[in-house]
């Protein structure tokens, strides 16, 4: 009966979630629809990195370089070809994939601190190269500018603030639901088996580094995604808005929340992304206070404000089915 | 040659920077196992200190002590300083945390670092500050055809006596033996009698104090300070600790003066704007085919 009572009120939850989340934007100004936008934006890069650090456990702090190699496909493909921004989702999310299939495929056998210390690297190398301007493509620390939105011909295209925030929000959506089906599937254990013990998931004839790879290489395809959007959102991608500070803020939208808890990845994503607007009359004190919360946090609740439940209740509830079934 | 032996001599001054900050690094992750990422902000937070020290206090401190005096009471002051900002970091945001286990205290010490750096911005201001020019007279010696300056050798034998006596307290006291020994196996340590609560303290407190000391001498030596400099510096000096075997001391300081070389000499043969690029792909290039690091000892896997 508790079970039963979990799961309806689990449902109004996400009802009531979705119903205010598209009403939402109709009852805001422009500016706070913007500020949702990139709260959606953190939400998509959160699960992204949640793929490989909450689900599987490795410590990544260099997610972000991910989101830049998709954003700057995006920008580069577009403004120097025309390719289309719709065209260029799938495009950029391979991009970043095939980056992350490639950068990851060596530095996938090291564990815990070293894998987080190469990723951090990794994304600082990206960066610098970026500022750099390789071959002249990248435009340096300007960055490139001048990136269309997205549009189909003349049948739609997505130009104003609400449009964007409908974007960005059904591909989270989107997301969640591929999301919470990989986490029951044979990938989604193998993935946690993973994380809670390397060494025995090897011993029951896991593939450990296919498995790994594949979240690193599925963690980065999502981050190209964002990387999309935010590119034709802010018509400009600049090598700021992809510093080891952003990969850090990521890490602690998938800590804050809870580790490989999805309501806890949008709970931690609405905090790093809402809390600076809100305290934003405290001006030059905001991001003190926002430092201080992040250490009161994990001093009272180190495991997140909604941590993942383990799966006990889903056997309870197949050993039941088991048992009336042979009743 | 001679440009060879010059880029040496900077690149030597810069690695004894990297040395000192990595030292902090290092024996907080020995113990700990934990990466302070708020150990650069301290570092950065050292500098200011000292840059009011000198800029404030020198009139006063000079017309008693001398330059000399002022300078290195600008570097006390600013190491003692830091050294309690440590302890009080330590105690607020990384004991409460330590039985969660280890990625709350990264978030914990990522928090503790954007505090720092805007708690420097909100009391010094968002500008560069400019350290004062006269703190060492700009003089030039000339050996063997090398220019040197009178700075480069101050901070270089001034390090060089701080590594020394680190090195000393380590490696051949009972107190540093009991450091070494919690590094190892904490648990085990405990068991034999030894204080860990004591040597978290020991090691908090002296950190951030050879931090604070480096950023004194990287404003002399740059003149030019930023609150966001602690990122930068905390990576290097990181990378120096994982070069040199993380949690290793003697290696930390091999690592800091190899990384300060080879980025020197990065600059100067191969391209000025790839230099941090080519810091971070030595890295990489020693993780994967040697994790330990170069001073480090192979640790065996626990199941």
């Amino acid at each position: 009966m508790k079970l039963d009572k979990n799961i309806i009120f689990k449902n109004w939850l996400i009802l009531i979630a979705i119903v205010l989340l598209s009403v939402a934007p109709f009852m805001m100004n422009n500016y706070w629809i913007d500020v949702f936008f990139f709260f959606g934006i953190y939400a998509l890069l959160g699960l992204s990195l949640n793929i490989v650090l909450g689900e599987v456990g490795l410590f990544d702090l260099g997610h972000v370089a991910f989101m830049a190699i998709g954003a700057y496909t995006t920008a580069i493909l577009n403004t120097k070809f025309g390719i289309p921004i719709i065209i260029l989702l799938p495009v950029s999310a391979l991009a970043a994939a095939g980056f992350a299939w490639l950068v990851c495929s060596p530095i996938i056998h090291l564990r815990g601190d070293y894998l987080c210390i190469v990723t951090i690297g990794m994304g600082e190398i990206v960066r610098l190269t970026l500022i750099n301007n390789p071959f002249g493509i990248t435009g340096g620390p300007n960055g490139v500018f001048g990136i269309d939105f997205p549009s189909l011909g003349n049948i739609f295209m997505i130009d104003n603030s609400t449009e964007f925030y409908f974007l960005i929000w059904i591909v989270v959506g989107l997301t969640i639901l591929a999301l919470i089906n990989l986490q029951r599937s044979r990938i989604g254990r193998a993935w946690n088996c993973i994380r809670e013990d390397e060494i025995a998931a090897e011993s029951t004839g896991i593939d450990v580094r296919y498995y790994k790879l594949l979240a690193f290489i599925l963690g980065a395809g999502l981050a190209g995604v964002a990387g999309n959007i935010y590119a034709s959102k802010l018509m400009i991608v600049s090598p700021e808005s992809f510093t080891f500070m952003e990969s850090c803020m990521l890490f602690c939208i998938v800590l804050i929340g809870g580790m490989g808890s999805i309501p806890g990845v949008l709970i931690g994503a609405a905090a790093i992304s809402l809390f600076p607007e809100v305290f934003r009359t405290f001006a030059q004190y905001r991001m003190l206070i926002f430092g201080a919360a992040m250490v009161i946090m994990m001093v009272f609740r180190p495991g997140g404000i909604w941590p993942r439940k383990r799966g006990a209740v889903e056997f309870k509830s197949l050993l039941l089915k088991a048992g009336r079934d042979n009743v | 040659m001679r440009i060879f032996l010059e880029q040496m001599i900077n690149g030597l001054t810069i690695g004894s920077f990297y040395a000192l900050i990595a030292l902090g690094y290092s024996m907080v992750y020995g113990v700990m196992k934990l990466i302070n990422f708020a150990h650069g902000d301290l570092f950065a937070l050292g500098s200011y200190l000292g840059f009011s020290l000198l800029v404030w206090g020198s009139a006063y401190v000079t017309s008693h002590v001398g330059l000399a005096g002022g300078m290195i009471a600008a570097m006390l002051i600013a190491a003692i300083g830091i050294g309690m900002a440590g302890i009080i970091v330590e105690r607020i945001a990384y004991r409460p945390i330590y039985p969660a286990g280890r990625l709350p205290a990264v978030v914990s010490a990522l928090g503790v670092s954007i505090f720092l750096q805007n708690a420097i911005m909100v009391a010094w201001g968002p500008r560069y500050q400019a350290y004062p020019v006269n703190v060492v007279p700009t003089v030039r010696f000339e050996i063997g055809g090398i220019h040197i300056t009178l700075l480069q050798i101050i901070i270089l034998i001034l390090s060089f006596i701080l590594l020394a006596l680190l090195y000393y307290i380590i490696q051949k006291t009972t107190f540093g033996a009991a450091i070494r020994a919690s590094a190892l196996d904490r648990d085990t340590a405990a068991l034999m009698g030894i204080n860990i609560n004591t040597v978290i303290f020991f090691i908090f407190a002296l950190g951030p104090a050879l931090g604070g000391t480096a950023g004194v001498m990287v404003g002399m030596y740059y003149r030019q300070i930023s609150f966001t400099m602690g990122w930068n510096y905390g990576l290097k000096a990181f990378t120096a600790t994982i070069l040199g075997g993380i949690g290793n001391i003697p290696g930390a300081m091999v690592g800091g003066l190899l990384l300060g070389i080879f980025e020197m000499l990065g600059s100067a043969y191969i391209s000025t704007a790839y230099k941090d690029v080519f810091v971070f792909l030595i890295l990489i290039l020693v993780l994967i085919f040697r994790p330990r690091g170069l001073l480090g000892e192979k640790v065996a896997e626990k199941v």
